[in-house]
């Protein structure tokens, strides 16, 4: 696979086109972004910066107009379809602004879903979505719908659902977005927790400086391109 | 994703809107029940036709004038037969037990001051043996009534209970045949509608001499009943009246009949097109029916991949793949078709019971029409599936993630 202490993740001269004629949208413009293993990276920038385009490219959920994203050193786009899907299943993890739960379905049953695309047995899938959603904190809600749980529980499921296959990288839009500053701090810690206990890659989208403090290296987003890259300390 | 998964998230899926799920498969269900009721019917009224065909007497042969492949009824050209060749058979076709002239017109009958349209049949002794017709009172016609123009006549149940009253007891009494008046001898056993509705005990018969004498003023005869010694001996029998009828009516070699004998084997092959033709009528109606219910549950699964286009989206960013979201839709659409088809098979299995309680049919169930109904309604929603799963199937991750 990748050399030793090669990049994760990473972005070269990334352009995303939208649209066409008058109504195009240059979302990015030229892109290059290295995510190496462990580090945890905020992303910040006004609505429009691209920041969110570039997030969607770096979690295969979309794919560059032109240039190139390498997972590992493999170039995304000569992987089929059915490999992304699986490379969306076990190696990386979401976690969005609107929580995106499945409604009208149990707490236990969403955190399940990644495991239900990779074959894994019903008993097993119920072992270990129960033993994800203790370790964020949510024993005993196993059978709660997401209408039934507040906003930092909701986030909880999420997350708990993103741990699920115990991913390299976790992806975080806007993870507190729709929470209060308590709240937002409770899901931050458990976050930071994740990322210097178990060493996972997160890369997080965020608008707010507080939580950004939070992330080891800050990336600011300016009209489709990087306009700083600096450790935090430094910010 | 296995089966039993997909399968599962089906059922939750419907479950969650349990009234659309029903008003959904309502087409399959009525097409389905439909196509049970008239496989169902279809098959009981035949085996009654069949039963009462056989019950005419499996042995029975009908001659009558015209050639078989005639168009239209029977050819007016072709002469009529005589007590002479009635009498021919009888002598000269071993494999024939009983033959009897049957003529038969429409006639007023009165009785005091009732009077009633009925059927008139002039014929013979044997006619009731060929039948297997007896009677509830009194006696049949025999040979000596024939043999004198006896101005006698036995009477349908219906007859009876029209002109006599109920219960009493007509023979001896005096009847009015067309403008002649006849004893009553004997009232048949009542035999009630026929499958095709017509009273078979509104009937008067006369012996043929008579009828010949009093009615008609000739004694050409119409039709001519017959029956083998036999039932292995129908085919045989048939070929001697043919020979035999071929050579008093000159017809010379190569020259087609001018008359046929029918058996009644034939007529059940005959009854079998006509329910046949039937039930193709009503399967292209039940086609009709399950097209409609299958365009219903494109329509729903349209509906419902727009209503859950986040969840779709949530789905593909945690890890679906094309082929899943494809399984998932299409497997809601054959489960929600399949309900319909078990539903409509027991509602359709509860109507034929209670619609041949009601009209006297056998109740029968075609097990390979239920076998049928199940994978006609699968098909139904593997067909009308496809559509609307590929387009859930084929969804871009962030538009569905995005999708209010």
């Amino acid at each position: 696979m990748a050399e030793p202490g090669g990049p994760l993740l990473s972005l070269r001269s990334v352009t995303k086109v939208f649209g066409e004629g008058d109504a195009t949208v240059h979302a990015l413009r030229g892109v290059d972004l290295d995510i190496h293993p462990g580090e945890f990276v905020a992303i910040m920038g006004t609505s429009g910066s691209g920041k969110s385009t570039a997030m969607n490219i770096l979690g295969c959920l979309d794919v560059p107009s032109s240039g190139q994203y390498l997972v590992e050193g493999i170039p995304v786009e000569d992987l089929p379809a059915d490999v992304l899907a699986a490379l969306r299943n076990d190696r990386l993890g979401f976690v969005f602004q609107g929580f995106n739960l499945l409604p009208r379905t149990s707490a236990l049953a969403n955190v399940e879903l990644p495991l239900v695309y990779a074959d894994v047995p019903a008993r097993e899938r119920g072992r270990r979505a129960r033993q994800a959603l203790a370790e964020v904190g949510l024993a005993g809600r196993e059978d709660a719908h997401p209408n039934q749980l507040s906003g930092g529980q909701q986030q909880r499921v999420a997350i708990a659902r993103a741990l699920i296959n115990e991913p390299e990288v976790l992806l975080a839009d806007e993870p507190t977005g729709n929470l209060d500053s308590r709240t937002s701090a409770e899901i931050m810690t458990l976050l930071s927790g994740l990322n210097r206990d178990r060493g996972i890659t997160i890369v997080m989208v965020t608008h707010d400086v507080e939580i950004a403090e939070y992330a080891g290296r800050l990336v600011t987003f300016r009209d489709g391109g990087i306009l700083s890259d600096q450790p935090r300390s430094a910010a | 994703m296995r089966i039993t998964t997909t399968t599962g998230l089906a059922v939750a899926a419907l479950l969650r809107a349990k009234m659309r799920s029903l008003l959904t498969t309502l087409g399959v269900v009525i097409g389905v029940a439909a196509v049970i009721i008239m496989q169902s019917m279809g098959t009981g009224a035949t085996a009654l036709v069949t039963g009462e065909l056989s019950g005419l007497g499996s042995n029975m042969l009908m001659m009558i004038p015209g050639s078989a492949h005639g168009m239209g009824g029977p050819n007016r050209s072709a002469p009529l037969f005589t007590p002479a060749d009635l009498e021919a058979i009888h002598r000269e076709c071993p494999a024939v037990r009983y033959a009897a002239s049957s003529n038969g017109r429409s006639a007023r009958v009165v009785v005091g001051e009732r009077n009633r349209s009925t059927n008139l049949l002039g014929t013979t002794a044997e006619y009731f043996d060929i039948r297997q017709w007896g009677t509830e009172l009194g006696r049949t016609l025999s040979d000596d009534d024939q043999r004198q123009a006896a101005k006698v006549c036995v009477i349908g149940e219906t007859i009876r209970n029209e002109l006599f009253g109920a219960g009493v007891d007509p023979v001896g009494a005096e009847m009015r045949v067309h403008e002649t008046s006849c004893r009553v001898i004997g009232v048949l056993e009542a035999k009630g509608a026929s499958t095709f509705g017509q009273d078979q005990d509104d009937l008067v018969l006369m012996p043929a001499s008579t009828f010949a004498r009093r009615i008609m003023g000739d004694d050409k005869i119409g039709v001519v009943m017959l029956s083998a010694v036999s039932e292995d001996r129908i085919d045989e029998a048939k070929a001697q009246v043919e020979s035999l009828m071929r050579q008093r009516r000159r017809i010379l070699e190569g020259e087609e009949d001018d008359f046929t004998v029918r058996d009644m084997r034939e007529l059940i092959a005959l009854m079998g097109t006509v329910t046949g033709v039937l039930t193709s009528l009503l399967a292209g109606v039940a086609a009709v029916s399950l097209l409609v219910g299958g365009i219903g549950i494109m329509n729903i699964m349209l509906v419902s991949v727009t209503e859950r286009t986040r969840e779709i989206g949530i789905r593909l960013a945690v890890g679906a793949r094309a082929r899943d979201i494809l399984a998932q839709f299409l497997v809601e659409a054959v489960v929600l078709s399949l309900l319909g088809g078990i539903l409509g098979l027991l509602i359709g299995a509860g109507g034929s019971y209670a619609a041949s309680r009601m009209l006297g049919i056998p109740f029968t169930l075609p097990p390979m029409a239920a076998l049928l109904a199940v994978i006609v309604s699968v098909v139904v929603g593997v067909v009308f599936g496809v559509f609307p799963a590929r387009k859930a199937a084929h969804l871009h991750p962030i538009e569905a993630l995005r999708f209010e």
